[in-house]
């Protein structure tokens, strides 16, 4: 399976991607490609269409223009429900935990979704990273605080054993502790892939508002800007683009 | 523990209070008495009904503790009550008389129907008003095959329960896409074209006049005081005398041993994958099939299973009236099996039960108040709306053992 990711070829190809909701355009023309064991970030304002982004690579809405590619495969037209067992994870936006099951049921769902039978990495591997959810593990997931969800939406994808983990600002409405947390984790499961119970080289799509972090973290970045591509460079690179600066950090920082 | 007193009391109380006026107050001419014994009886069974069921509840949640962590929590009584449950449901038929008989067998036909529509409302979310669909096809199917191919009733069952599930799923597909109030319509559209088909179809189906349905025999033996066509009546063959009791006592058993097997069938569901991906789908679709769950094939599985249980009950009232007709699958019928779902607690199995007995039950103790009957049905899920808005017996999560 690792064969078919050579050096040459990205785990993750967008090529002129473009999508819409009924007549508005939410993308345009959008290029990218994530390489395995990388963390790439995608920056944007508000409505910019990051999300939007994430929905299309599964299909919905479906890209209206170009291709996308994961590891070599065409999945641009493959149904929603195909795409994940492939080795793609999303933390959606706003979490999106099943409220009314168990923070168990809720992990055991990231690895039992039918037809997918990857072995998942271990509980125990998945507590230690998130105590928390070992002590909550009966409890309802509604009834968790938003960071615990927004573990356990991390912990339900890691679940699928992805090479690809999209997160959908894993830091919305976090305490900046709580931020830094997540991110400090993001990067630990990235680097203890190899070791771990995680697929080796897994990449990392982080999408983010929160900008001066993300970008900290990340190899690269895009910055997209009414659904095209603006920017793109090293994290480091971005972080001292003064456009960038202007835009999303903040002159002051 | 206190919960274990508190919930039943809660609901004891709530059954005194509904049925004291009905069942308690004696009209003497112009002036009235009132009698204690009748909305006290009731109370008590509805607090032992309830506390049984809590047990029987609790059990399934704390199978893993018991394997994982001692717990210091009975555990010797909500295996006694899976036990002594089903025991009271065997030995009851014998204590009853024909008339409490065959009401206790509509009953359990109803316990069929609110499971099957558990799956599908319960379980899998989806609103829908059309299931006594279903339960027509089951029952017709039967009287049908019976009449134009000579079908028995234990062909019937599997038969039933598989044009059901077809029926199940033919409804399915158009409703994929639909959620909330636009699949209620749909599905109650659906529930009235079966009716109406059956009603119109007059040289296929007897139209309005209905099909007469043959009581089914036993291994060759016949439940009728003589034998028909040179078979043997049952109660020659046991040497024992005829009473027209056994061939309810028959159905009785029959029909408990399915719903057993349902009950025993729906609750290794709700733990497997399957079962898990209708409640996941019941929260949020769009999440679910982003984790790639195919949610075309759960969402047809649990409209097909919960047809084919509704089919089951359909050829089981097939033949306990001796007799089917369209009057008997109007959507009053589908609002009642719905109104039993939801007064259980949605998803929750004991609780289908206990309100599925209520529903058949009570009406009968009131029939003297029959004119007032729905209105009191109306004022009851009110008062259920307001003070257990989760119904009679909360839905608890089945323990999850193990990746
Ligand atoms: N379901 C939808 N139907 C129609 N338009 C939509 C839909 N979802 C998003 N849009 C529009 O597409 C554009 C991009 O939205 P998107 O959610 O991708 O933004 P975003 O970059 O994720 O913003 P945010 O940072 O606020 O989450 C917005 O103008 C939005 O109004
Ligand atoms: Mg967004």
């Amino acid at each position: 399976m690792g064969e078919r990711t050579s050096l040459a070829q990205p785990l993750l190809a967008l090529q002129e991607v473009s999508s819409h909701y009924g007549p508005v355009r939410a993308l345009d023309r959008i290029s990218l490609t994530v390489n395995a064991g990388e963390i790439v970030t995608l920056i944007g304002a508000n409505g910019a269409g990051k999300s939007t982004l994430l929905m299309t690579l599964f299909g919905n809405p479906r890209a209206s223009h170009g291709q996308i590619l994961f590891a070599g495969q065409d999945i641009t037209h493959l149904p929603t429900h195909r795409i994940s067992p492939l080795g793609l994870a999303l933390v959606p936006e706003g979490r999106r935990i099943f409220p009314g099951m168990t923070v168990l049921e809720n992990i055991a769902l990231g690895h039992t979704a039918l037809g997918n039978h990857r072995q998942g990495p271990s509980l125990d591997f998945l507590y230690t990273h998130f105590p928390i959810l070992k002590e909550r593990q009966r409890q309802k997931a509604g009834t968790l605080s938003g960071g615990e969800q927004q573990m356990l939406a991390i912990a339900r994808a890691l679940m699928s054993q992805p090479r690809l983990l999209l997160l959908d600002e894993p830091s919305l409405g976090l305490a900046p502790m709580m931020i830094r947390k997540i991110f400090a984790l993001i990067r630990s499961l990235v680097q203890s892939g190899i070791q771990s119970g995680v697929q080796p080289e897994t990449a990392v799509f982080l999408v983010e508002q929160n900008a001066h972090q993300a970008l900290q973290i990340a190899d690269r970045g895009y910055v997209l800007v009414n659904g095209t591509i603006r920017l793109t460079g090293t994290g480091h690179d971005l972080l001292n683009n003064p456009e960038v600066k202007h835009a999303y950090l903040g002159t002051l920082v | 523990m206190k919960t274990f007193i508190l919930q039943p009391l809660t609901t004891a109380t709530l059954v005194l209070i509904l049925t004291t006026p009905i069942s308690g107050l004696v009209l003497n001419g112009y002036d009235f008495n009132l009698k204690w014994q009748p909305p006290l009886l009731l109370a008590l069974t509805a607090f032992f009904l309830h506390l049984g069921l809590m047990i029987l509840n609790r059990r399934t949640t704390q199978k893993k503790s018991a394997s994982s962590q001692k717990t210091s929590h009975h555990p010797a009584w909500p295996r006694l009550a899976t036990i002594l449950l089903p025991l009271l449901g065997l030995i009851l038929p014998f204590l009853l008389g024909k008339y409490w008989l065959t009401i206790a067998i509509l009953a359990l036909i109803y316990i069929l129907l609110g499971l099957g529509l558990n799956i599908v409302v319960g379980l899998a979310g989806m609103l829908d008003l059309g299931f006594v669909a279903f339960y027509a096809v089951g029952a017709y199917g039967f009287a049908l095959g019976q009449e134009y191919l000579g079908l028995s009733f234990w062909a019937a069952i599997p038969l039933g329960a598989v044009l059901a599930a077809t029926f199940g799923v033919i409804l399915g597909f158009p409703v994929l896409r639909m959620h909330g109030d636009y699949l209620a319509i749909v599905t109650l559209g659906f529930g009235e074209i079966i009716r109406l088909v059956l009603n119109n179809w007059i040289t296929f189906t007897g139209g309005p006049n209905g099909v007469r349905v043959d009581f089914p025999t036993l291994f060759g033996l016949e439940f009728s005081r003589h034998a028909k066509q040179g078979g043997t009546p049952l109660h020659e063959f046991l040497g024992i005398d005829y009473s027209s009791n056994h061939r309810y006592l028959f159905l009785y058993l029959t029909l408990f041993l399915v719903v057993l097997a349902t009950i025993f069938l729906i609750t290794r569901l709700k733990r497997m994958p399957l079962g898990r991906a209708w409640e996941a789908l019941r929260e949020d679709e769009t999440a679910c099939r982003s984790l790639g769950i195919n949610h075309v094939t759960v969402k047809l599985s649990a409209f097909a299973l919960g047809a084919m249980t509704g089919g089951i009950g359909g050829v089981f009232f097939a033949v306990s009236q001796g007799f089917v007709n369209p009057t008997s699958f109007t959507f009053h019928e589908s609002a009642l099996i719905l109104a039993i779902v939801v007064l259980g607690g949605l998803g929750s199995i004991p609780g289908v039960i206990s309100a599925a007995i209520i529903v058949t039950v009570l009406p009968e103790l009131l029939r003297d108040f029959s004119d007032y009957r729905i209105l009191i049905f109306g004022l009851a899920m009110v008062g259920m709306m307001i003070w257990r808005p989760q119904g009679l017996v909360r839905t608890t999560r089945p323990v999850f053992q193990g990746l």
